[in-house]
């Protein structure tokens, strides 16, 4: 079996996600990667934007921000940003996004938090802002959300709601006005988490090979049901190629 | 509006005459491509303060205009230079300390604010943020809102879809319109008058300068009107809202411009250790800022080694291979 790091394990779990015909978009990082993976192994039809409103751009280098002129190189169409999210907040177009993103904190309905840790007004730490996570995750057809898995970033409540999730449970996206989307899958450095149909609460699908279920429990501070989860397949000779080989050769998100 | 036909000026005079103490000044850009720089480091250079910034998702141009104590409130939807500093390091230090007032919306709320702005209309709808503390939490008080005649009294306002179902929505979060005193961007081509022409990306620039009272363009090539009237398709900036048009080239470093530059990852990785240290980051400003009177001589103590490595590729607008860790 192939040595990898968790980091590539994180791309290659989010890349198999993607389905052909996907519109993906990314945000910076390791999302990035694992869109740039799954075009080049799984879902060759799929298509990348970016909020800037690049289109299918031909990443030949990973882009370090979704402003990069990385991004602006052999695009179909140039778009700005208020093509891009108008393309997220379409009827027709919006359904078939699929969003993927970061955050600081999540809550089990997968809400998300990007701005501050701590009061709003003088927070202890202050982080990005939502760019466009809120603006995805309210329009699209689903989202997936890379986390560390770390105790203080799964909570039980965020001290910011950035980016909408489950909100606080079924029927309650549509109830206030989003009447699509929501999150899908959440992939961390241990898991792959998802959300349960009915109640909307995330639960464990899957643990990276080696992890056990209660070594991920011990990382997050609220419950989650384990007693379905399965064991995720390690990244192939192949996946871990195209990624280190096509996607990040300088290894500037894959890190040493 | 403006239609005088010579519209060209020094930086030092473009920036003292449209950027005052105080007033409301828009920048254009992303992260880490396009950012006014040049003029940045003017404003920061003529020590012109108590600006309030509205950018959607600037990094670098946004964070040392912050860094240098020029800023006193910002609205905004991101601060971060992508890898660089996911969080603008200057930023997340003065909201910490409280010496920046911050208020929060999306990207895309951003956007249609400088679009209601540039089209004359109070406020546009969208679905984002429903449901969120973008929508319950303000950062920006009341008190603050009615003592600005700038400002509009509220963040935002959540309506019931007065169409009833009509679209497919039931609630909407109404965005106000953003006017400001002045917009900043840089591009690749403008002539005399101001007619400018953004190549790659327009990001919400075109936007931003509709929205402004006042504009100021920072170009890398001065060129002949005919040129850019022989492909009009390509131009973007109608030459009635520019006031000022400054030929730089590099006016945009230490970020990108596509088919000119790279951005620099030595000097934004420099930056982003220097920021962390407030005795470092007075030594940088005094040296890299205040310590040259204008672009050029930030690239020549900047060295033509580092930057002759960013210089764009002809095929693909960037530099191509450029180690970027």
């Amino acid at each position: 079996m192939a040595e990898y790091s968790h980091r590539e394990m994180m791309a290659i779990a989010a890349a198999r996600q993607i389905e052909d015909g996907d519109l993906v978009f990314c945000g910076t990082g390791i999302s990035m990667l694992a869109a740039m993976a799954a075009k080049h192994i799984s879902a060759p039809n799929s298509a990348i934007f970016f909020e800037t409103g690049a289109i299918d751009s031909r990443l030949e280098e990973v882009p370090l921000a979704v402003g990069d002129s990385r991004v602006m190189y052999g695009t179909t169409v140039n778009g700005s940003l208020a093509d891009a999210f108008a393309t997220m907040q379409n009827r027709h177009t919006g359904q078939r996004v699929v969003g993927i993103m970061g955050a600081a904190q999540i809550d089990r309905f997968g809400n998300l938090n990007s701005t501050a840790i701590g009061d709003y007004h003088m927070p202890k730490v202050r982080f990005s802002g939502s760019g466009g996570a809120c603006d995805v995750a309210s329009f699209v057809g689903r989202t997936i959300i890379f986390m560390q898995h770390e105790k203080r970033k799964f909570v039980r409540q965020v001290d910011y709601l950035t980016s909408p999730g489950w909100l606080d449970g079924p029927g309650r996206r549509e109830k206030i006005g989003l009447p699509r989307g929501g999150p899908s899958a959440v992939i961390t450095n241990m898991a792959i988490m998802e959300f349960d149909a009915d109640s909307k609460e995330m639960f464990l699908k899957g643990c990276f090979p080696g992890i056990s279920p209660l070594k991920i429990q011990e990382h997050m501070e609220f419950e989650v049901d384990t007693s379905r989860a399965i064991d995720v397949e390690p990244p192939s000779k192949d996946e871990l190629r195209i990624l280190r080989e096509v996607c990040d050769p300088q290894r500037l998100i894959l890190g040493v | 509006m403006n239609t005088s036909d010579n519209k060209v000026m020094a930086l030092s005079d473009a920036i003292s005459r449209y950027v005052s103490e105080g007033c409301h000044l828009s920048m254009g850009g992303f992260t880490i491509n396009r950012n006014p720089m040049a003029a940045v480091y003017e404003i920061i250079r003529q020590n012109i303060r108590g600006l309030h910034v509205y950018a959607h998702s600037n990094g670098q141009g946004v964070d040392e205009l912050v860094g240098a104590g020029c800023v006193v409130k910002l609205e905004i939807a991101y601060a971060g230079s992508g890898r660089f500093a996911p969080t603008c390091v200057r930023f997340r230090k003065a909201v910490e300390n409280g010496s920046l007032t911050v208020e929060d919306y999306s990207n895309y709320q951003m956007t249609l604010r400088f679009l209601a702005g540039a089209m004359g209309i109070p406020f546009m709808p969208t679905r984002s943020s429903l449901g969120t503390s973008i929508v319950d939490k303000w950062g920006f008080t009341k008190p603050m809102r009615e003592s600005d005649p700038k400002l509009p009294d509220k963040k935002l306002v959540v309506v019931d879809n007065p169409f009833g179902g009509w679209g497919d929505a039931s609630k909407l979060v109404l965005v106000p319109a953003i006017n400001p005193d002045v917009t900043v961007i840089h591009v690749q081509k403008a002539d005399q008058q101001g007619t400018s022409r953004i190549e790659g990306l327009t990001f919400a620039d075109v936007e931003q300068v509709k929205a402004a009272r006042k504009v100021i363009i920072t170009c890398e090539e001065l060129v002949e009107t005919d040129r850019l009237r022989e492909k009009p398709d390509q131009n973007q900036i109608p030459f009635f809202c520019v006031d000022a048009v400054v030929p730089i080239p590099f006016g945009a470093y230490p970020t990108a411009c596509f088919r000119h530059y790279d951005y620099d990852p030595v000097y934004l990785n420099d930056y982003r250790k220097v920021a962390q240290d407030d005795t470092r980051y007075e030594t940088y400003l005094n040296e890299f800022v205040l310590g040259v009177n204008n672009q050029g001589e930030l690239l020549d103590h900047v060295g033509k080694d580092r930057i002759e490595k960013i210089k764009a590729d002809p095929r693909t607008g960037y530099a191509v291979g450029l180690d970027r860790r």
